[in-house]
């Protein structure tokens, strides 16, 4: 009968993948976030405004994790039987295994890995091993001679114990096949013992069998419920400003630090690039049909001038040029049209 | 815990000592044809190994020891990863070859310096330089034993290079390394050998004609598995050596883990060391879990508080509930009597066991040769169905019953013979047992062959009679005569015993057989929660994640959780709501969409409290909220940033999980 149930199941799952990828049509609705009068959040304003919203449900995550921390001298025994152990289940495990470190680890060598910190990377964990645990001033021409002396160092010495403790294993950086071969090697020496935890749906895909038997896991289910901060942090989301592109506010503030003519310089572009922003095929405003607008509202007096205000425009990233088919420059501000529009409104407040 | 360190560092010993004793065959067939090369080609040994490839590490490290004892001190193991191009494999494989030469003669430390110089520039003229000048040496140093090697038919040991794991290498670094080998091959004897996971065809595949011509190549099976899985099982659960056993269920987890997963004897190790692990953490009273000798003094020293979890032990509770009141009393008031009552149980359950396996070990030999294996060609089967119920009440042990009823009567000595081996054998090497059955049914087993020649004399004389008789009429009545007493009589009596035959061995089953469940104190020695060992060795992070998100309530005991599956509670967690939102949508989801929908399931569960005036800033808390939600599902690999249309994600999983 499970059996049965199974294969429902399975040709269940395998229809419900057609479902969601047959049809290359997708139909949703065409807002997008622009349109709606609200202000992009921050990172800052996000982290205030979600500290005044009170965490649901305390009581019982507290008690939950109570549940987890008393396996704690559980671990502490696996992990010297040369089990390693990895943490899963939704919730940031980071403030568990940093209470398993202030509890149990705190007489011992230990190492703290931020997996989700976006510059990590498996040379670093190494190094930091050579030069704070074992010592070692020198550098390596490959992680894999690091790793090399890490084991003999270890095979050598009994006495050498480390704890490594890492977060988010699956993380970006952490997640290539190279860093986890690494890793778990490292991790496969009786005297290192290896915490992690692991986040992404589909982090076991990272691991073959090999990697698999050097690991030599031991699973364990830790449902925290507890928010991603840290994490998240990290995470560049659509719905937060983002440093990469230019947003409104970075606008205000480069403009305002400007000449006045130097800022009808930019409207002017501006207004322009409104006008022609139902044609696709615009290509920009060419600099020839540019200086003479400008000239023509006495922004500019001369070539020179008009190029060395693009110059310190295309500085900041205000401008884009593109040369044309023809060899013709054409100037373009890579800003998306609401928020040029908006622009615009508040200069307008502004005069 | 030093009982258990004890039995794991044994229970560690067995396996690496049976492991090497089955390679070993192996081995002494792969030496014998090293020794036998060829100059022109390459000799190449292919290993098909199977596709368990985390047991390989033992193998090939017991391989190279063999073959650095009994030929050659040459030896390179090297691996995929470390040779992503020929310069790393040539580096290693110098490096490799000329440490095991340090480390097979111990050498001064002078040498020793020179050999990591040379690792600097690894080519192949260098290591032939360096072949020549040990040669010599060694040559030179030791003449009488270089001599007689020498003077038979090779004059230098071979360089053996092992690849462990022939499918990983880069095919031009392989095809490089085995042309550029094969020029040297007069100056430099080399032997390879390849690891193989898969088939002998991969190296057709990996290799061209042009460098498979130049290899000599000779192919070697291991052994299957599953054949490695029966003997460990044999070694390791089915003796008396060790006190610690494996419940049903749990010997089925990891059973299904090995044949369902990985095939990997490994991972079956792995599995068994947690159980260990767990029961001796977990169960207080496994103290009691040693042998026989240690039994008493471990009982004489057990205090109140254990004697108290012993009474409330259920197999104990049942036991108590059979005695007579007075005994009752008695077992659950005075401790010393329960310490006496609880040795003579323990001591019971050992013999039990024993007596377990040998009959087990019988009935196996007479459903293994029943068609279509109605109990399982395995011993492992037999076993865990013995384990998980009463054998004599399930269909498959009532038609292998029906099935042994028609066996023939050399089949059913020739196995009467083997079970009395196996029970001569037991008792013979167990001396403890005090099992007189045994005898009985030995002497019944000479009987019954001293019989079957009996009843073969009987039906030889007949035939003489019958060639006596001349007369039709005389010859007609003795036919009948015979046809009938063969009916009635001689055939009856070979059924009879047949039929008695099987139904001791059913008594016996009935007996000996009884699952370990019913049998008094058998916490103590059994570990039975499979829910853990699957839960640590075969996790489901997914599963965990979905129940997490779609019923929280199974984590937060909080009653505003409850509800049915399908509909969104607005008490929920953030995510969860976040969750089930984007479980309604398709393949894109619009966030402002989402964003709406979420605010909407939020408002109606903040309502009562909300204000007019603070909207605007409850707009922006639950934006923040939404925000956060959001990009915790793009942690979890929920959901990505799409570039098909503005303030979009695509969902990365599909239907309702």
């Amino acid at each position: 009968l499970a059996k049965k149930n199974k294969e429902e199941k399975m040709s269940n799952l395998v229809e419900e993948y057609f479902e969601a990828h047959g049809s290359s049509k997708v139909h949703t609705s065409d807002r997008t976030l622009q349109k709606l009068q609200k202000r992009r959040l921050n990172q800052e304003t996000l982290r205030d405004l979600l500290k005044k919203a009170p965490l649901a449900y305390a009581a019982e995550i507290k008690e939950l994790n109570q549940q987890h921390e008393s396996l704690f001298s559980k671990w502490m025994l696996q992990l010297h039987l040369g089990f390693n152990i990895v943490l899963y289940g939704l919730g940031s495990k980071r403030d568990l295994l940093e209470k398993f470190r202030t509890s149990l680890l705190q007489d011992s060598v230990h190492l703290v890995v931020n997996g989700y910190f976006p510059s990590i990377t498996v040379r670093s964990i190494l190094n930091s091993i050579t030069e704070e645990v074992l010592d070692h001033i020198g550098t390596f021409r490959s992680p894999l001679d690091q790793l090399e002396f890490i084991t003999k160092r270890f095979k050598e010495d009994s006495s050498l114990e480390l704890y490594v403790l890492i977060h988010n294993l699956d993380s970006q950086m952490l997640r290539g096949e190279r860093s986890q071969q690494i890793l778990a090697q490292l991790s496969s020496l009786p005297s290192i013992y290896l915490i992690a935890s692991i986040d992404h749906i589909n982090a076991p895909l990272m691991w073959d069998q090999a990697k698999l038997s050097l690991y030599n896991w031991l699973w364990y289910e830790t449902t925290t419920f507890s928010p991603y901060v840290e994490e998240t942090s990290y995470e560049n989301s659509l719905l937060v400003q983002q440093s990469g592109s230019l947003a409104l506010s970075s606008l205000t503030h480069v403009l305002r630090s400007l000449t006045p003519n130097a800022r009808g310089i930019f409207r002017l572009l501006a207004q322009y690039q409104l006008e022609k922003k139902d044609n696709p095929s615009y290509p920009g405003l060419s600099f020839q049909d540019f200086y003479q607008q400008c000239r023509e509202a006495f922004l500019v007096n001369s070539d020179l001038t008009l190029r060395a205000q693009l110059t310190e425009f295309r500085d900041h990233k205000l401008i884009r040029t593109k040369r044309g088919a023809d060899g013709v420059e054409y100037l373009l501000i890579p800003v998306d049209d609401s928020t040029l529009t908006t622009f615009l409104e508040n200069q307008d407040e502004d005069v | 815990q030093k009982v258990r360190e004890d039995l794991n560092k044994q229970l560690l010993d067995n396996l690496v000592s049976f492991l090497s004793r089955s390679h070993s065959e192996f081995q002494e067939k792969t030496t014998e044809w090293t020794c036998r090369m060829k100059f022109r080609e390459i000799p190449t040994a292919a290993l098909v190994l199977g596709v368990n490839v985390t047991d390989h590490d033992l193998t090939f490290r017991s391989l190279s020891d063999f073959l650095q004892n009994n030929i050659t001190p040459y030896i390179a193991l090297l691996e995929a990863k470390d040779c992503p191009g020929i310069k790393n494999l040539m580096q290693k494989l110098m490096g490799q070859l000329m440490n095991c030469y340090v480390d097979a003669d111990s050498l001064e430390d002078e040498d020793y310096v020179q050999v990591s110089q040379n690792r600097i520039r690894c080519s192949m003229s260098s290591l032939i330089k360096w072949y020549e000048s040990i040669t010599k040496k060694t040559d030179s140093e030791t003449p009488s034993k270089k001599r007689t090697s020498s003077s038979t038919h090779w004059q230098s040991p071979p360089i053996v290079v092992i690849f462990k794991d022939m499918e990983s290498f880069t095919t031009k670094v392989l095809q490089d390394f085995i042309v550029v080998s094969s020029q040297y091959i007069h100056e430099l004897p080399l032997v390879l050998i390849f690891g193989i996971a898969t088939s002998p065809m991969i190296i057709h595949r990996l290799l061209p004609h042009s460098v498979s011509s130049l290899l000599c190549i000779e192919l070697f099976q291991s052994l299957s598995c599953k054949d490695h899985l029966s003997t460990i099982i044999d070694k390791l659960l089915l003796t008396t050596q060790f006190p610690f056993k494996l419940g049903e269920k749990v010997l089925q987890v990891l059973i299904n883990i090995f044949l369902y997963h990985d095939f990997s004897v490994q991972n079956f190790i792995k599995g068994f060391q947690l159980c260990i692990v767990e029961h001796f953490y977990s169960q207080p009273l496994s103290v009691l879990c040693c042998q026989l000798v240690d039994l008493q003094k471990r009982i004489n020293s057990l205090s109140h508080d254990q004697c108290e979890n012993i009474r409330r032990l259920p197999s104990f509770r049942r036991y108590v509930e059979k005695q007579e009141p007075g005994k009752q009393v008695a077992l659950l008031t005075t401790d010393n009597f329960l310490k006496e009552e609880t040795q003579k149980l323990l001591e019971d359950l050992h013999v039990y066991h024993e007596n377990y396996v040998s009959v087990l070990r019988c009935l196996h030999i007479f459903t293994s040769s029943l068609p279509k294996y109605p109990l399982g060609k395995q011993i492992r089967e037999l076993h865990c169905a013995c384990l998980e119920n009463q054998v004599w009440e399930t269909e498959e042990y009532e038609s292998s019953l029906q099935l042994a009823r028609m066996l023939s009567k050399s089949d059913l000595v020739t196995m009467l013979q083997q079970c009395v081996e196996i029970l001569l054998s037991s008792s013979g090497k167990e001396f403890d047992k005090t099992v007189e059955e045994l005898k009985k049914f030995l002497t019944q087993f000479q009987n019954l062959e001293a019989e079957a020649f009996q009843e073969q004399d009987v039906s030889v004389s007949s035939q003489k009679e019958l060639q006596k008789k001349t007369d039709l009429y005389h010859l007609q009545k003795t036919l009948l005569e015979l046809k009938e007493s063969r009916r009635s009589k001689k055939l009856t009596k070979f059924e009879m015993l047949r039929f008695e035959v099987v139904d001791y061995i059913d008594s016996l089953v009935r007996k000996y057989l009884v699952p370990a469940d019913h049998r008094t104190l058998h916490e103590i020695l059994y570990f039975n929660t499979a829910a853990v060992l699957r839960g640590h060795l075969n996790a489901a992070p997914r599963t965990a994640l979905h129940t997490a998100l779609n019923n929280p309530h199974w984590y937060l005991k909080n009653q505003a959780l409850k509800c049915d599956g399908g509909s969104i509670s607005n008490k929920a967690p953030d995510i969860c709501i976040v969750y089930k939102l984007h479980l309604e949508c398709g393949r894109l989801i619009n966030l402002v969409d989402w964003l709406e929908a979420f605010s909407t399931v939020v408002m109606a569960g903040e309502e009562p409290n909300a204000d007019a005036a603070s909207s605007d800033q409850m707009d922006d808390i639950i934006h923040a909220r939404f925000i956060r939600a959001v990009s915790e599902l793009e942690l979890l690999g929920f959901i990505k940033p799409s570039k098909q249309k503005t303030d979009h994600v695509a969902r990365l999983t599909w239907g309702g999980c």
